[in-house]
């Protein structure tokens, strides 16, 4: 019997809320496939198995308390004599990371200011004033218990209380509403990118590299390649970046992985992560996954799908897990450069401004050119900035030869 | 179709894009892109979905002709009169 944990969605991930299963005991799970959805500060997740089997037990009902990463959430019962191996692995994986037990959050109840408007009568407050039950049921409800008005012995608050408050009162929400849920997530998000990003500058030496690119060869061929297509058909040119990056990294691949156990991890798979902005403030950066071996017209649908999915949060934990590297694009703006702060454990990130229309001089004669700012931030640890030069210098080759990409 | 009707879906479509859009906030003869935060993944998604609402496939090279609520009320309004033209 294996367990399913609570997994660690990425490196600044602590807890989760479990949302729902997808899955009931008794059913078959095939590996790859979504059984839950968990809660995380950056997103609800789909979050696949890692192994095949079938569910044996739930451990966890859907509910609002945030779990530790590597709480067992499920019993699955593996099929297969190697599949175990494979979960045992897995969970290894979530379990070596320290969890620091403040990260659980101290249970809310929100929903308690209206219960004290509604009902501010006679409590005061005191534990023996509520019994057992009808402080259970008022959890349940998000009510403060002791807030109501109680009816028993000694005006305790009984179950019969907590079910009046409610009935007199249909507008006490169940749920904290969209707004109050909106803020909360945001705050958690920041938490996280605080976290994150604390966390690659205080341990990440960067080095930081620029070049200029000159994007006009790779725009004319975009804008007649868009020009006879259907507006469903059309590319970004965005596109393009990210699949000359991918290519770019299979050159020079100790750029591509991750920094784990003070040594540089290379990655044989490119799996680009996609900065995504959301509206309201906050970004993700979930994978395109085998970025460099998908076609331009793929890599376009799994981009708008990605970037769909980002901002209404509903992501897939693999996409959430796997990115080797990551790509932002501050361009949207007439930012001219980014230098960006690497995802840990990451090695290094990729930024790109917008093409802007500059002189350029090209056989001696100065020309109007789209010039793009490339830039790449490195972990020097694991490289150094001529390795990071070669990978800029692959990128600005591959992006003169648009139709070949 | 009358130029107000065609209003009133182009900001229906436009707030499937921008789910916190206030209709009643829009400045209609003012760029889209400065006063919504969208960008380009957004506009082209805009595009796609009032091809869905309109029929109206917008050639690349016309996408500039869209940058606000009245030009895309001008733009649809015409094309849909070419179109029941033909």
């Amino acid at each position: 019997m294996a367990e399913f944990l609570m997994p660690r969605l990425g490196a600044d991930m602590t807890a989760g809320k479990v949302v729902k299963w997808l899955k009931q005991p008794g059913d078959r799970i095939r590996r790859g496939e979504v059984i839950a959805i968990v809660e995380t500060d950056k997103a609800n997740v789909d979050v696949e198995s890692f192994i095949a089997g079938v569910l044996e037990k739930i451990l966890v009902e859907p509910g609002d308390e945030r779990l530790p990463v590597g709480t067992p959430l499920a019993l699955i019962r593996a099929e297969g004599a190697a599949e175990p191996a494979a979960l045992a692995a897995a969970a290894a994986v979530v379990a070596a990371v320290p969890v620091p037990p403040a990260a659980v959050a101290p249970t809310a109840v929100p929903g308690t200011s209206e219960a004290a408007e509604l009902a501010p009568a006679a409590a005061t407050g005191e534990r023996a004033r509520v019994s057992p039950a009808a402080r259970k049921r008022a959890l349940e409800l998000r009510l403060d218990p002791t807030k109501l008005t109680g009816t028993g012995p000694e005006g305790r608050v009984t179950l019969a209380d907590v079910e009046r408050a409610v009935q007199a009162a249909p507008a006490v929400r169940a749920e904290p509403s969209p707004a109050d849920a909106a803020a909360a997530r945001q705050l958690r998000m920041r938490e996280a990118i605080a976290t994150s990003m604390a966390r690659s500058k205080r341990e990440i030496p960067h080095y930081y590299l620029a070049c200029t690119i000159d994007m006009g060869r790779a725009l004319a061929w975009l804008a007649e390649r868009n020009a006879g297509r259907a507006v469903t058909e059309r590319l970004l040119y965005a596109v393009l970046l990210i699949k000359a990056t991918a290519l770019a990294l299979r050159e020079v691949p100790e750029l591509n992985g991750f920094w784990i156990d003070n040594r540089a991890q290379r990655s044989e798979a490119i799996h680009a992560g996609i900065a995504i902005s959301l509206r309201g403030g906050g970004l993700v950066a979930p994978a395109l996954h085998n970025a460099d071996r998908q076609s331009l017209d793929d890599l376009m649908r799994g981009f708008q799908d990605l970037v769909k999915r980002a901002r209404a949060w509903s992501l897939r934990s693999s996409e959430i897990v796997d990115p080797t590297v990551t790509i932002t694009s501050l361009g949207e703006r007439g930012v001219e450069s980014v230098f960006g702060i690497i995802t840990p454990p990451q090695l290094a990130l990729v930024g790109f401004g917008t093409p802007l229309e500059r002189p350029w001089v090209i056989d001696g004669q100065v020309v109007p050119r789209p010039l793009l700012t490339a830039t790449l931030s490195g972990d020097h640890r694991a490289t150094d900035g001529h390795r990071g030069a070669l990978f800029l210098a692959a990128l600005d080759r591959l992006l003169q030869q648009p139709e070949a990409l | 179709m009358t130029e107000d009707e065609i209003r009133v879906r182009v900001i229906k479509t436009l707030s499937g894009i921008v789910p916190e859009l206030d209709p009643g906030a829009l400045r209609h003869g003012m760029s889209l892109r400065d006063q919504l935060d969208i960008d380009s993944m957004d506009f082209l998604n805009f595009l796609i979905a009032l091809h869905q609402e309109f029929g109206v496939d917008v050639p690349e090279a016309d996408a500039g002709k869209l940058a606000t609520i009245d030009a895309c009320v001008g733009y649809l309004a015409q094309a849909l009169r070419t179109r029941t033209q033909v």
